[in-house]
């Protein structure tokens, strides 16, 4: 090795460190980056594909009431008219597909009815919000509210 | 909601504001990263800008800056839920997110300057400790030395050079580690507590507020474990350092709140009202009176009235503890402050601070030690005093 070069054989070799770290880096990404990524978006394409594949859990409001016309013709013209029907039933694709091989849900008339109707200043003041203290002893809402078409006075 | 947080709400807030999300660790974050800066600037003085006087503390400067910068990312590794995916800001870099490019800079600053910068300072000192110590000790200062025992005077030459110019580029890179955590909370622009351009410049100054604290105090404490007298030059002159850049700093947080007061924006109202009731001890008494006026004319007065050495250490101590407990309450008025508010203008909350969870007070406390004990380490490794120092 030349005189010169003796000098600075240090930083040569920390070059060379810095160097394999780098590559190392380049490997690493290149291994761990999964195949596909930034072909549409900052994501990974196949994950479009994956989600795809998988069964929609959802049935929606016209799947339900081909079947279920009582409550269609309850609801159609109440209050609750704008609720979709899994809103309350939790998704329900596996029942409407096959109802004998899988049961519904059927939501507890006590609680359901606070996840939407729970009195909360974030809330538009037009939505109708009770407070369950002094809204009738916080017995069961549906002893006076039907939940499909719910009357804003109901018989007591 | 959690029911049990909302009497801890005045007004109005909105859901999502009730809970704080950053807690006492995302206060440690810029308050970590600060230090180091600090740190970095004032050892650069002396290689930039020939400061003799403040030579002594060269050395423990770069190793007080690496010791925190080791630190700093874990209080926000700890914040996470999945700390472990942090790493895809490396692999998958989104360039619109602030955070994700900190990662870059962090890695740039870590590798590229301080690290290089340590490591030609010290190869001399780390070759001829590979030629005397003997066992493991020789085998690491081996591997440190790269396997090169060459120390002749070309070589030394050339890693000066290579330093200096390192320390020329580690400035603006201090610059901007520091100055980009200020940005990262100034451009939050849906938050008029943190968002204004001099966010940046703010935190800058103080981190260099800091960092000489830091120094100053580090170098008195090691200094007294090691039984080394103290080099009063070089503490009276960081000291006057220390006022200097504390009061460009105060100016510059004093001409951000006049340009507020003065402006009284929609946001006005409520944040006034907030350091009038929730921050007004961490903001006026701790910050500004006892951890920014107090010090500041502490130092002052040194520099009007010529006091005994044992006073002036006295007084240097106490500035120092006082400047850095002011820095911190500063860090947590932006941090916490920006989150008592509700972007209604209509309410506030309080921070209930955990103790022994996650994000509470001990692990902010151990992380806070934390640096101490690396930094214990590494001046076992690489001592930072030694009789000769090359005369470069
Ligand atoms: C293919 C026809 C069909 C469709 C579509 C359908 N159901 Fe049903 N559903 C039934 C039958 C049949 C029963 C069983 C009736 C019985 O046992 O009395 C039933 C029962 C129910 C019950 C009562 C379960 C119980 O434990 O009593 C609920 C609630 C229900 N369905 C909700 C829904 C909802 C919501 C949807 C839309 C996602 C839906 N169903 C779609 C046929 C259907
Ligand atoms: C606001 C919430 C809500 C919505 C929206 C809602 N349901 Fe219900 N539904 C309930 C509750 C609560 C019960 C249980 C009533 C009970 O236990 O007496 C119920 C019961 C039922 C039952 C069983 C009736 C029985 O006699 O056992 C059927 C079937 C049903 N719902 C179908 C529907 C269909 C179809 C729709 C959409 C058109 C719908 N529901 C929308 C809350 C809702
Ligand atoms: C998924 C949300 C949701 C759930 C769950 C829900 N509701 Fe409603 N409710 C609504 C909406 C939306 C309206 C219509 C509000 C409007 O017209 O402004 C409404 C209207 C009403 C009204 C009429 C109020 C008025 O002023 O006319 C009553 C009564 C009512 N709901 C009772 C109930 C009861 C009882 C339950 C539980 C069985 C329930 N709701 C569950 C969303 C919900
Ligand atoms: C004893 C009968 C009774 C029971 C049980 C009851 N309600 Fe009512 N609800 C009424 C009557 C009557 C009104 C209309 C007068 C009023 O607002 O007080 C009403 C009104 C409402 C309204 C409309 C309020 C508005 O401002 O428009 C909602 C929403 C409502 N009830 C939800 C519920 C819910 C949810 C429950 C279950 C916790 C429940 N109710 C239980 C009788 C009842």
């Amino acid at each position: 090795m030349n005189r010169f070069l003796k000098d600075k054989e240090h930083l040569v070799r920390m070059a060379a460190l810095f160097a394999v770290g780098v590559v190392l880096f380049l490997i690493l990404k290149a291994v761990l980056v999964p195949k596909g990524f930034g072909v549409y978006g900052h994501y990974r394409a196949g994950a479009l594909a994956d989600n795809r594949v998988r069964a929609p859990r959802f049935a929606g409001r016209s799947a339900c009431i081909e079947c279920h016309t009582d409550e269609r013709d309850a609801w159609k013209g109440g209050k609750h008219a704008g609720v979709g029907c899994e809103a309350c039933h939790g998704a329900l694709a596996k029942h409407a597909e096959d109802p004998s091989a899988s049961n519904a849900f059927k939501p507890d008339p006590k609680t359901i009815c606070f996840t939407c109707h729970l009195t909360n200043a974030a809330k538009p003041r037009k939505f109708p919000q009770i407070d369950p203290k002094n809204h009738f002893d916080g017995g069961a809402c549906n002893g006076c509210h039907s939940p499909h078409a719910p009357d804003k006075e109901p018989k007591k | 909601m959690e029911e049990g947080l909302l009497h801890a709400v005045q007004g109005f807030m909105y859901p999502n504001e009730v809970e704080l999300q950053w807690s006492i660790l995302i206060v440690l974050y810029p308050f970590t990263t600060g230090l180091v800066a600090g740190a970095f600037i004032l050892a650069s003085l002396e290689r930039v800008f020939n400061v003799q006087a403040v030579k002594p503390t060269y050395r423990l400067a770069l190793l007080s800056a690496l010791a925190f910068l080791l630190v700093a990312p874990l209080p926000l590794q700890l914040h996470l839920g999945h700390p472990e995916r942090s790493l895809e800001m490396y692999l998958t870099p989104h360039t619109s997110s602030a955070m994700a490019m900190f990662g870059f800079i962090y890695l740039w600053y870590l590798m590229g300057v301080l690290v290089l910068e340590i490591w030609l300072d010290y190869r001399k000192d780390m070759v001829l400790l590979a030629r005397s110590e003997t066992g493991w000790k020789k085998t690491l200062y081996r591997v440190l030395t790269l396997g090169v025992d060459n120390i002749s005077e070309e070589s030394l030459r050339i890693d000066d050079k290579l330093g200096r110019f390192i320390t020329i580029v580690g400035i603006p890179s201090a610059f901007l580690l520091h100055g980009y955590v200020g940005f990262i909370f100034g451009s939050v622009k849906a938050n008029p507590w943190w968002s204004t351009p001099v966010m940046p410049i703010v935190f800058l100054f103080s981190a260099i507020v800091s960092g000489i604290a830091l120094v100053l105090l580090m170098y008195m404490l090691v200094c007294f474990l090691k039984g080394i007298s103290i080099d009063m030059p070089c503490v009276d002159t960081i000291a006057r350092y220390l006022m200097y850049a504390f009061l460009i700093d105060f100016s510059l947080e004093m001409l951000d709140l006049i340009h507020r007061i003065y402006e009284a924006d929609e946001s006005f109202k409520s944040l006034d009202f907030m350091a009038h009731t929730q921050l007004y001890t961490s903001q006026i008494i701790v910050q500004i009176i006892f951890g920014t006026i107090v010090p500041i004319s502490m130092l002052a007065f040194i520099q009007v009235v010529k006091l005994s050495e044992a006073a002036r250490k006295g007084i240097y101590v106490l500035a120092g503890l006082l400047t850095l407990m002011g820095i911190f309450a500063m860090r947590w008025n932006v941090v916490i402050g920006g989150q008592l508010f509700s972007k209604s203008f209509l309410g506030y909350t309080t921070y209930k601070m955990a103790f022994a969870t996650k994000e509470g007070l001990l692990p902010a406390i151990l992380l806070m030690i934390l640096p101490f004990g690396i930094l214990w380490v590494l001046v076992k490794v690489l001592p930072p005093f030694e009789e000769e120092k090359a005369a470069v």
